[in-house]
C-alpha cells in the first residue's frame, strides 16, 4: 500500500467536487461539494502524516476541522437570509452582487 | 497485507461512489445522506492509515454536527420543486466537465511525479503519532497558540451566524 493510492483517491474526491461546485445550481448542494473538497485535502494531509510519521498533517486537518464548522454555521445563515429575500437558492437568480 | 488492500479498495470505490451520487442527486436530503456515507468511508480510510483521533473527531464534527446543520437548513428552506432547480446539459456543464479532468489530470501528474523518494509506510510509527494521546500532547504544548486563536474564530462564527440569521436587522 502506497501512499499515491491515497493521493489518487483524494485527487479523484477533489474533482468529483470541483464538478459539484461549477455545475450545480442549488447552493446548499454547492456548499456540500465544497465539503466534499475540504474532506479530499484532510485525507492528504492524513496521508502525508501517517507516511512521514509527523503529526503536524494531522494538526492541520483538526483545525481545517474548525474552519470548516465556523463556515458551514455562516454560510447556511448566508443562505438563510438569502432565501429570505429571495425565496430561491439558484445561484443564478442570485446575482445581486453582480454590477 | 491483503487484508489492507481489500478494505482500502472498499473504501476508496465506495467513497467515490457516494460523491458522485451525492453531486448527481436532485434532492438536498438523498444528496446530504450520500454525503454522509462518503464521511463514514473517509472516517474508515482514516483508521487504515492509523489516524484514530481523526477518524472519530471527523465523525462527531462532519457527520454528528455539520450535516445536522445542513439537514435542519434544507428542512427549514422547504425548496418545495426541485424541477424549477433543474438543469439540463449546458454549455457550462461540458466547460466543468473539461476544467475538473484537466484539475484532475494535473493533480495525478503531480502526485505520479512527486512522491519518488518518501519513506515506506511504517505501522507502528502512524500508530504512535495518530493516538489521542500523543496528538492531545503536541494540542497543548506545540500548538497551544493556533489552539487558543480556533476560540476566537468560533466565538466569530457564533456571532456572525446570529447576527445572519436574525430576523430584522436593526
Amino acid at each position: 500500500m502506497g501512499i499515491q493510492l491515497y493521493l489518487y483517491l483524494s485527487a479523484i474526491l477533489f474533482m468529483i467536487g470541483v464538478v459539484g461546485v461549477i455545475a450545480r445550481r442549488n447552493a446548499i448542494i454547492v456548499f456540500m461539494s465544497i465539503e466534499l473538497m475540504l474532506n479530499s485535502v484532510n485525507l492528504t494531509l492524513v496521508a502525508f502524516s501517517a507516511f512521514l510519521g509527523d503529526v503536524t498533517g494531522q494538526m492541520l486537518v483538526f483545525f481545517v476541522m474548525t474552519v470548516a464548522a465556523a463556515e458551514a454555521a455562516i454560510g447556511l445563515a448566508i443562505i438563510i437570509s438569502l432565501f429570505r429575500n429571495k425565496q430561491t437558492v439558484n445561484l443564478d437568480e442570485i446575482n445581486i452582487l453582480k454590477w | 497485507m491483503i487484508l489492507e488492500s481489500i478494505v482500502f479498495y472498499s473504501l476508496a470505490v465506495a467513497s467515490v461512489g457516494s460523491a458522485l451520487l451525492m453531486v448527481t442527486r436532485r434532492n438536498p436530503v438523498i444528496a446530504a445522506l450520500y454525503l454522509i456515507l462518503n464521511f463514514f468511508c473517509l472516517a474508515g480510510l482514516y483508521l487504515t492509515l492509523q489516524a484514530q483521533f481523526i477518524a472519530v473527531i471527523h465523525i462527531l464534527v462532519y457527520a454528528g454536527a455539520i450535516m445536522v446543520l445542513f439537514l435542519f437548513v434544507i428542512m427549514l428552506l422547504n425548496l418545495g420543486d426541485e424541477r424549477k432547480l433543474s438543469d439540463a446539459i449546458s454549455p457550462r456543464k461540458i466547460i466543468a466537465g473539461g476544467l475538473s479532468l484537466a484539475l484532475l489530470l494535473e493533480l495525478l501528474s503531480i502526485f505520479v511525479t512527486g512522491t519518488e523518494g518518501l519513506p515506506e509506510y511504517n505501522a507502528d510509527q502512524a500508530l504512535q503519532v495518530g493516538t489521542v494521546e500523543y496528538i492531545g500532547k503536541q494540542l497543548f504544548t506545540k500548538f497551544l497558540f493556533p489552539f487558543e486563536v480556533t476560540s476566537i474564530l468560533l466565538l466569530a462564527a457564533i456571532i456572525g451566524a446570529i447576527l445572519l440569521a436574525k430576523k430584522k436587522p436593526d
